[in-house]
């Protein structure tokens, strides 16, 4: 008795200690993530104003002046990214997960896994060999091109792991009711792992904005408005990369409220991301 | 299909419940003047190389429950399943044999097993509702996803009636399928398979993952339903194939052992395999 009793001791022990691990390594995680967000946060938000949003960058020596220009720029290619990569990379992952068993698929899975994990700035060294050099010039429809090749593997995967999750018992009672194959894969498959596919959509997106590499031999920059997809284009990230490597103090300050953008926009995909997904029925799970 | 009211016409000249009596199943099973709802003959399933499925023959009149049992593994699921092409889209399985459904051959050329599968309705072994669809949708689903559109209020609260969920979840049917209970969630499952209106309902131990109060309602369901569907249910439990069942077919290692009326495989059977698992003496 009175060894069972310490032996139940000794395992709630084991318990608290475990738990308190488990606590300080998520401190442990926490620190960085905080750190960053404290960092950009106290030494952007000083930037932050109307004018930020809407002016060109001045020249050096100039106050006050915004990165408008980028923000468009930015947002505009990732758009052409979206129209490019999303269909081609849902489309992939849904054939991988329907049809995607044989040599084809494999074939397929196989460089996407390999191209999910090429370097970024590799990506845009292709697509200036494939949109810059043909056509000439550095242009948004570069950036977004290589945006999109960056986007596609990585979602064509995760696409074809939630379609995989949806449980076969599904499909089999759709297909049971007499429901057509293709219709059964797009009303019932594909819509059971929809909210899990727009998730993947806006992180996948949200990664794209953050890019810079891929942008630099494609997109190049520009000091000007530009709604010309055909002409060179500023993006947040290149914009916050050739403030920070500047010598100005002033274009410092300018790096980290950009950088603050560039998080509030990720961050808002995030929350839409959340908002879009969530079930319209009551007592969903 | 079969209409409506023909069906109640039958119906009313019938006694309310009919019991599983040896005598009234006997004349059912050896009654050559109907054709029978469905006759299966010489089927055999492979996956692979494993012949899953051994030389079967069998049929089932019309308004009658047949019963499928026997120890796991012996092939009932796989049985029923190739009464309505399921195994069309397993990769490495094959079907062989005759399957007609009023007299008409399943894996004859031409025959679309969409269509087939209209006429032909399953109810699972776990209920699975659509989890993206209201109660409501998910009892319409059957017309909806085959692009039959309207107001489906009429159907859904037949078959919500049909299986014994109407009062349950009249108030809320906007509420997601998944979240009833498991014993709600099948008899929801039950009303999407009867809203498209099949002819023959396979079941495949439909109340094994139940309370016995779910599964008694299930049971009395069945009944009910025997009065217009052709009914096949694959059952883990005697007792259940006992209370539910004009037929039954003992199936063992991927062959039928036997077919008879319910009672008689439960108190006299022929074969000395059926009497052995019908006594719990394996399986």
């Amino acid at each position: 008795m009175m060894n069972l009793h310490s032996s139940f001791l000794y395992r709630k022990m084991v318990d608290r200690g475990m738990a308190v691990v488990c606590a300080l390594l998520f401190l442990v995680a926490f620190i960085p993530l905080l750190s960053v967000l404290w960092l950009v946060i106290t030494k952007g938000a000083a930037g932050l104003s109307w004018d930020f949003f809407t002016q060109l960058p001045k020249p050096v020596g100039e106050e006050g002046g915004g990165i408008g220009n980028a923000l468009i720029g930015t947002l505009a290619m990732v758009a052409i990214a979206c129209v490019l990569g999303l269909p081609l990379g849902v489309g992939a992952g849904v054939y991988l997960a329907e049809k995607g068993d044989g040599t084809i698929g494999n074939t397929i899975r196989f460089m996407a896994e390999v191209l999910s994990g090429v370097p970024s700035i590799v990506i845009g060294i292709v697509a200036y060999a494939l949109v810059v050099k043909p056509m000439g010039h550095f242009s948004a429809l570069a950036g977004g091109v290589a945006l999109a090749i960056l986007m596609i593997p990585t979602l064509a995967r995760a696409t074809e792991e939630l379609v995989r999750l949806v449980p076969g018992s599904l499909r089999e009672a759709s297909l049971a009711l007499g429901v057509p194959n293709w219709k059964t894969s797009m009303r019932v498959v594909i819509r059971t792992a929809m909210s899990g596919i727009v998730t993947a959509c806006l992180l996948a997106v949200a990664r794209a904005a953050g890019e810079t590499a891929p942008l630099i031999f494609t997109a190049l920059n520009n000091q000007y408005w530009n709604f010309d997809p055909r002409a060179p284009t500023a993006s947040l990230t290149v914009q916050i990369y050739n403030y920070a490597i500047s010598p100005y103090d002033d274009w410092h300050t300018k790096a980290w409220t950009a950088s603050l953008v560039l998080l509030l926009v990720v961050g808002m995909l995030n929350v839409a991301s959340r908002v879009m997904t969530r079930s319209r029925l009551k007592g969903a799970r | 299909m079969i209409p409506a009211p023909a069906a109640h016409a039958m119906t009313s000249e019938k006694p309310a419940v009919a019991l599983p009596t040896s005598a009234a199943a006997a004349t059912v099973l050896t009654d050559e003047a109907t054709q029978p709802k469905v006759e299966v003959k010489d089927l055999n399933v492979y996956f692979r190389t494993n012949h899953a499925i051994r030389h079967v023959s069998l049929s089932v009149q019309p308004q009658t429950v047949l019963a499928v049992i026997g120890p796991s593994g012996c092939g009932k699921s796989t049985f029923i399943r190739a009464l309505n092409r399921m195994h069309d889209l397993v990769p490495g399985a094959r079907v062989e044999g005759k399957v007609y459904v009023d007299g008409k051959d399943l894996y004859a050329r031409g025959i679309d097993p969409v269509l087939l599968r209209r006429r032909v309705g399953m109810v699972f072994q776990r209920p699975n509702p659509f989890p993206t669809m209201s109660i409501y949708e998910n009892v319409a689903a059957g017309l909806t996803l085959n692009g039959i559109g309207g107001n489906h209020h009429e159907t859904v609260e037949r078959c919500l009636r049909q299986a014994a969920l109407w009062d349950e979840v009249k108030d809320r049917l906007k509420h997601a399928g998944t979240s009833l209970s498991g014993g709600q969630q099948q008899r929801l499952c039950i009303a999407r398979a009867l809203a498209v209106e099949p002819e023959v309902l396979l079941m495949d131990e439909p109340a094994s993952a139940l309370d016995p109060i779910a599964t008694a309602k299930i049971e009395e369901l069945i009944h009910e339903l025997k009065e217009k569907y052709t009914i096949i249910i694959v059952t883990h439990s005697m007792q259940q194939a006992a209370r539910v069942s004009d037929n039954t077919a003992f199936f063992y290692l991927g062959e039928l052992i036997e077919i008879g009326p319910t009672a008689q495989i439960f108190t006299n059977p022929r074969e000395r395999r059926t009497e052995d698992y019908v006594t719990g003496k394996f399986g």
